[in-house]
């Protein structure tokens, strides 16, 4: 290995982001703003890493004035969250939101509407993550690229000081960071689903936050699904707001546009192939579809389908926590989780109260993770100032994947995370969910686990991105478990209906032995919970 | 997933092996990039975006490889094309950013649903 030849890169910082999409660079800038030296890294390309990037995100965003109308959006969250959100919650990222993103007119240049407005809440993702990264630069951040982080650094008192992890294109080289606090921006995970620049967003950051001793919540709400021409990735959804679908047969399937057509989708999608067609945007938009969303038609145009006049198969592809709302348990807007010195922002975070049980997809996860960011790095820069930094050796937390149990052998790392896609993305398994099929998945993931925890590979960048997935995935098919009721995204087929009593936010964790218990609960009612789950 | 950089249009900047955030490219000696990791290519086209010289080809196929001929593709007009819709560089002032569209197709989306059928105006799981 060359990385061994290479002396270890050393670093501190009063802030240590993990991650580099629109979360992490928004808490880049806002703990850069309080003062503290900031250091960034991301396991790609900040600019164009995660699921940002690639699309186009609308933030929720509702004026002020008149206060009216900020009542009535809150409102209505709250009762299509279902009882999971919290009021209080979204009325902040409402107003961080509405403060903080015209303050990037520097960079990114908003769009004007035909009636002469500006228009603040929709941004094309590769100008704003473009924008994030020179706004970030412009702070005088240290961005390293291409660095994955491979585990968290403890100081002796369990607080976060730090992370440690590889230069990809630096010959492998090792690097550390010693910070005054940690956060976590490391996005959700799809399970490896197509969905458009999801490929990285390994669950890297629920992981390293278990391990460091965080809890996760909601953490069975991974059952959205988004549609995509087959055997693309193109999962922007607009165009297909007025799209007609059909059967094999050419049949037109009723599959209105509104709140259930992605399950009648996926049961159109479990009978066979699905086709559509376009044709009945509306022409105005048909001509400003590409300086609209400029990619959407690429995959069309290499194809030669004319999308207004041809039928093309379609598919849906899992959106697990990305448009789900699950992550790291979080005690405030600001991300303070429950371990010292560690701080998650956006799909890191569980964004339940902010988006409740339902999807928080585009609007309202885009305005939790600019809030989310935006506040922690802000709490992140107080906590460095007044961390403790001579604290002695920093103890690495890496454990899965970092260190093995058994005797070493080859282990199909490849043949384990497409375990995980066997058991996330299935339709049968993961959006309609039965006791059985979980409990069948659990121990099919279990087994995956133990052949990880056992043997593979140590230190490896593969080898934690495997591990996280599968805590991931393991976290999330013990929940939706022990979730006996069908609540927004998540549907029992075998307990169909919703829990008459007050609903309950589940939280999970743990490594070797996964727990689920609900919030509230004491804590010693972790082990308790551990049947129900498995 | 990315099938092609043509040789007669690369300037071997290494702006495409910095920006791809799935890590696919390395860097070729005195030449070319090279295509190392083809099958850790995540089809994002950010690539495409960032290449100033439109040479590399992007096939929208992700689950598959597909064979890419390079007189095809290059008489085709689709090199670049991302780039310019975009209005990236040279294209600022020919392709506005429009982006601020989208809320109002899905707003007509939903009036068009309600009117037919006196559905919810809410969709495929929200605005991206």
């Amino acid at each position: 290995m060359v990385s061994s030849s290479l002396e270890e890169l050393s670093l501190t910082a009063d802030v240590l982001v993990v991650g580099g999409g629109m979360a992490g660079a928004w808490a880049a800038t806002s703990a850069a703003e309080s003062g503290a030296k900031v250091v960034l890294v991301d396991k790609g390309y900040c600019g164009t890493s995660g699921v940002t990037a690639a699309a186009g995100p609308g933030h929720w965003w509702v004026p002020p004035d008149p206060p009216a109308a900020r009542d009535a959006a809150v409102a209505n969250r709250v009762t299509s969250g279902l009882g999971l959100g919290e009021a209080d919650w979204m009325y902040r990222i409402l107003d961080q939101t509405w403060r903080t993103l015209p303050t990037l007119a520097r960079y990114y240049k908003f769009g004007v509407d035909d009636d002469g407005r500006m228009n603040y809440r929709a941004v094309r993702g590769p100008e704003y993550m473009r924008a994030l990264r020179q706004q970030i630069l412009g702070h005088g951040v240290t961005v390293l690229d291409h660095s994955p982080v491979l585990e968290l650094l403890a100081r002796s008192d369990g607080s976060i000081g730090g992370a440690r992890g590889k230069r990809r294109q630096d010959g492998g080289r090792a690097y550390q960071i010693e910070a005054g606090a940690v956060i976590l921006a490391a996005g959700g995970t799809s399970f490896l689903s197509h969905l458009l620049g999801s490929r990285t967003n390994t669950g890297d950051g629920y992981l390293m936050a278990a391990e460091a001793g965080a809890e996760m919540s909601g953490m069975e709400f991974t059952a959205a699904y988004t549609i995509a021409p087959a055997h693309s990735t193109m999962t922007r959804s607009m165009a297909y707001s007025f799209a007609a679908y059909y059967d094999a047969d050419g049949h037109e399937l009723d599959l209105p546009f509104g709140p259930d057509q992605t399950l009648r989708l996926a049961r159109a999608l479990q009978r066979g192939p699905v086709y559509c067609s376009l044709h009945r945007l509306p022409d105005d938009i048909k001509a400003r579809l590409h300086t609209i969303s400029p990619n959407v038609p690429l995959v069309f145009d290499r194809w030669g389908i004319d999308p207004y006049r041809d039928r093309f198969e379609v598919t849906l592809h899992n959106d697990g926590t990305i448009r789900g709302i699950g992550g790291v348990r979080v005690h405030d807007v600001d991300g303070t989780t429950s371990v010292p010195g560690l701080f998650v922002a956006g799909d890191n975070a569980s964004r339940e109260k902010v988006a409740g049980a339902i999807s928080g997809g585009g609007n309202v996860n885009s305005a939790w993770a600019l809030s989310s960011g935006v506040s922690a790095g802000r709490a992140a820069a107080r906590l460095a100032r007044g961390a403790k930094r001579s604290a002695g050796r920093l103890r690495p937390l890496g454990r899965i994947g970092r260190e093995r149990r058994r005797g070493g052998k080859a282990v199909d790392l490849a043949a384990l995370r497409n375990g995980v896609r066997a058991e996330m993305h299935p339709f049968d398994k993961n959006l309609f969910r039965t006791g059985h099929g979980l409990a069948a998945s659990a121990q099919a993931l279990e087994g995956l686990w133990t052949e990880l925890a056992d043997h593979a590979d140590t230190g490896t960048i593969a080898s934690r991105e495997t591990a996280a997935l599968l805590a991931t995935a393991r976290w999330s098919v013990a929940t939706a478990a022990t979730r006996k009721e069908s609540r927004g995204l998540h549907r029992r087929e075998d307990f169909p209906s919703r829990d008459s009593g007050p609903a309950v936010r589940l939280l999970s964790g743990g490594l070797d032995q996964v727990w689920v218990t609900p919030d509230g609960a004491p804590a010693d009612a972790k082990t308790g919970q551990l049947e129900a789950a498995s | 997933m990315i099938e092609l950089i043509v040789a007669d249009r690369c300037t071997d900047c290494g702006t495409c092996i910095e920006v791809c955030p799935a890590n696919v490219l390395d860097a070729g000696q005195g030449g070319l990039p090279i295509l190392a990791r083809v099958e850790d290519c995540q089809t994002c086209f950010m690539c495409e975006l960032y290449c100033q010289a439109d040479a590399i080809y992007v096939a929208p196929d992700c689950d598959r490889r597909v064979t890419v001929d390079e007189t095809e593709v290059v008489a085709s007009g689709h090199l670049g094309q991302y780039r310019k819709h975009s209005g990236w560089d040279e294209w600022a002032e020919h392709y506005p950013n429009e982006q601020w569209l989208m809320e109002t197709v899905f707003r007509r989306a939903g009036e068009t649903s309600a009117q037919s059928r006196g559905a919810g105006p809410e969709g495929l799981g929200g605005q991206k």
